[in-house]
């Protein structure tokens, strides 16, 4: 049992499978508690919840782990939502493709002016994107003139999105919305595993020092993460749109929070350098699942923001304080393995 | 440059801040012969009350290389407290001491997790923020309370010299006290330490845990001691009171000159900050600007008072080189190494 672990695990794994665990035993919990739990229904709704959450939250991984923070996603979320909206309120037979296109490219925008002023400008993130969090919402207000995109002004096709299922697996069918998160979610776990790029990132976070004098363009690719992540913050307002449908100017607002809250939970340090995409997926499962239990559980529905705040302090409370000790005495372990068998050092990693 | 050398107070923040209120007003005064009135002026302080005594603290947690995201929870989570009591015909003195010890606790958890735990104060106080709020919605759930005794509400409605009502001299006197706290006692001195060099700090035998306890505790008792303000200024009470606030308070705070890492910032800044900040906004309101537009204001403010301060700073260095003759700097800006070597 031993040997198949150590064998099939690495340290930093352990996050992700505990995280893996606490989400199993939630669902359990739940479905223990709540009559009629395990249906399609109770995921359909949970999994558009956490669609949302999910694709901002990757963008917002990529930021974070290069020591930096972007606390305008929920602003570019709403603006993007509305600035869609009326587009396609204005043009009707506007493409598709072209609607998606144009998420993506606002929300971009967005996110290379926080990105240049952060990278070229020096100056701290949480400053700048606490700056533009009231600018972008500031520029919502006067685009929209304190107007609101309604359901009735948008085409059918955006209306019929969170509905369509895109295969079924059993009795539960996939979704559209959390399909695409699922699809950005491993899009950017390979960039992060496979690329320069995204390696480029880890080092940046662990020490900017020395990324510096390996000759990693720190400027270019933090400018380059930020963009990202508002691209992904217009996709989500995008999804926003086509969930929720009436968007008001007050659209999304507070949902950095939520962003930044699953990301944390999924194990991404907030100073840089460690964290996976899938984690922060998880976090976002996690955070979502309790949510949407909530409300179903028919618990006081004032009380779901306190319980989100404590479950959120245990979750990294039990990941800073028992983690750091479980892979302390994991990495112990090791150690005693390589210095009980001395030949052990010479085989390849991957046999000890 | 000799000039700049000779009187170095002129590239003080505080000398740029002065500046800048100085344009603030006289724009303002332009726009309305009222400004200068003594109602308004004690209306721009009355109306803000409660976020101004929430920087005073807050300048020292985020000094002391902290932050405390959880301060609008915790006004609207000690709001709540003593609306609750109070409509359960509890007496609002008793209620208010209720809703301190509540602020001190918040505080106390906060400061425990940040101090003795280790986890990042942004990770703690964001959980604070959403929680604390959740603990008011429990309590009020979606009701509002008003109906508060007159004595209550008079405290931060009715003007005790002129119309200046006791908050403002409560804020006054806190100030005083924060001002000397910060530059002339020892604790002072311990939170720059802290700031400046944690670890440095904790080698020069400064108890470094308790210092950041006490202050985030001291940082929950002031937010629940504006909370109150906040109450008695308004008479009545939701669970969504303060909301958002934080973002204001810390914007003030960094507008000041202070480091959002640590270790540097005066009392004097954020004062001349805190007063730039609501003539500003007095000042917008006066000339019929919405909410929304004055809020993106103060962002850009915010930003360029960091990006001003940056590219000064290049300006400078090269200007020393130039005249000092050195082709090759010393120390080469970052995106110059990056750039050479792609």
């Amino acid at each position: 049992m031993m040997e198949f672990i150590n064998r099939n695990i690495r340290i930093q794994q352990i996050r992700e499978i505990s995280l893996l665990i606490i989400v199993a035993a939630i669902i359990v919990f739940f479905g223990s508690q709540i009559n009629n739990y395990f249906t399609p229904s109770t995921f359909n709704r949970i999994s558009s919840t956490v669609a949302l959450i999910t694709v901002v939250a990757v963008g917002q991984t990529l930021v974070i782990l290069t020591r930096n923070v972007d606390l305008s996603v929920g602003s570019i979320v709403g603006f993007t939502a509305y600035f869609v909206g009326h587009q396609l309120g204005q043009i009707p037979d506007l493409h598709p493709v072209l609607a998606v296109g144009m998420a993506l490219g606002v929300g971009a925008l967005f996110g290379l002016v926080n990105g240049l002023i952060v990278a070229y400008g020096r100056v701290p993130a949480i400053v700048v994107t606490l700056g533009t969090l009231a600018i972008y919402r500031g520029l919502l207000v006067q685009y929209s003139g304190s107007q609101s995109v309604t359901t009735r002004s948008l085409p059918d096709w955006i209306k019929d999105i969170p509905q369509t299922t895109v295969f079924q697996i059993g009795e539960l069918d996939l979704r559209m919305l959390p399909f695409i998160a699922i699809i950005v979610v491993l899009i950017f776990q390979l960039v992060l595993i496979y690329t320069a790029f995204g390696r480029r990132l880890y080092a940046i976070g662990s020490s900017p020092e020395a990324a510096e004098m390996a000759g990693i363009p720190a400027p270019v690719l933090v400018t380059l993460a930020f963009v990202i992540c508002g691209a992904l913050a217009g996709l989500g307002g995008f999804i926003y749109l086509a969930r929720i449908g009436n968007i008001t100017t007050v659209a999304a607002r507070g949902l950095e929070l939520q962003v930044i809250a699953a990301v944390v939970v999924g194990g991404v340090n907030i100073f840089g350098g460690t964290g996976t995409v899938f984690g922060a997926m998880l976090g976002a499962v996690l955070i979502g699942t309790i949510e949407q239990s909530l409300i179903r559980m028919r618990v006081n529905e004032f009380w779901k923001d306190a319980l989100l705040g404590v479950f959120i302090m245990i979750a990294v409370t039990a990941d800073t304080v028992i983690l750091a000790r479980v892979r302390m005495w994991w990495a112990q372990i090791k150690i005693r393995q390589v210095d009980d068998g001395e030949a052990s050092i010479a085989t390849p990693p991957t046999q000890g | 440059m000799d000039f700049l050398d000779r009187y170095p107070w002129i590239k003080r923040w505080e000398t740029l801040l002065l500046v800048v209120l100085c344009l603030v007003l006289v724009a303002n005064s332009q726009l309305s012969q009222f400004f200068f009135g003594i109602d308004n002026i004690a209306n721009i302080f009355r109306l803000s009350i409660e976020k101004a005594i929430v920087v005073i603290i807050m300048t020292f947690v985020i000094i002391n290389g902290e932050i405390d995201l959880s301060v609008a929870s915790v006004m609207g989570f000690a709001a709540c407290t003593v609306a609750v009591l109070y409509d359960a015909g509890w007496s609002v003195a008793f209620g208010s001491l209720i809703a301190l010890l509540v602020g001190a606790t918040c505080g106390a958890i906060n400061g425990y997790f940040v101090a003795y735990l280790g986890i990042p104060s942004l990770v703690v106080t964001l959980a604070g923020l959403i929680a604390y709020r959740g603990a008011a919605r429990i309590l009020l759930r979606d009701q509002s309370v008003s109906g508060f005794p007159d004595w209550f509400t008079g405290i931060a409605q009715r003007g005790i010299i002129g119309p200046f009502p006791l908050t403002i001299f409560v804020f006054l006197a806190l100030f005083a006290v924060a001002f000397v706290i910060l530059q002339y006692t020892t604790f002072g001195r311990f939170v720059y330490a802290i700031g400046n060099n944690r670890e440095g700090s904790e080698y020069a035998g400064i108890n470094v845990k308790w210092v950041k306890m006490r202050l985030l505790i001291a940082s929950g008792v002031i937010s629940a001691l504006a909370g109150l303000f906040y109450v008695m200024r308004l008479g009545s009470i939701r669970a969504n009171a303060a909301e958002g606030f934080e973002l204001d308070i810390i914007t003030i705070v960094l507008l000041g000159g202070v480091s959002i890492f640590g270790g540097k910032g005066t009392m004097l800044g954020v004062g001349l900050s805190l007063l730039i900040v609501l003539n500003l906004r007095n000042g917008m309101s006066l000339a019929n600007l919405p909410g929304n537009t004055q809020t993106s204001v103060i962002g850009v403010l915010l930003i360029l008072s960091v990006l001003i301060p940056n590219w000064a700073q290049t300006i400078q260095n090269y200007w020393r080189r130039r005249s000092a003759g050195d082709k090759k700097p010393l120390k080469q800006p970052v995106e110059e190494v990056a750039e050479n070597t792609t």
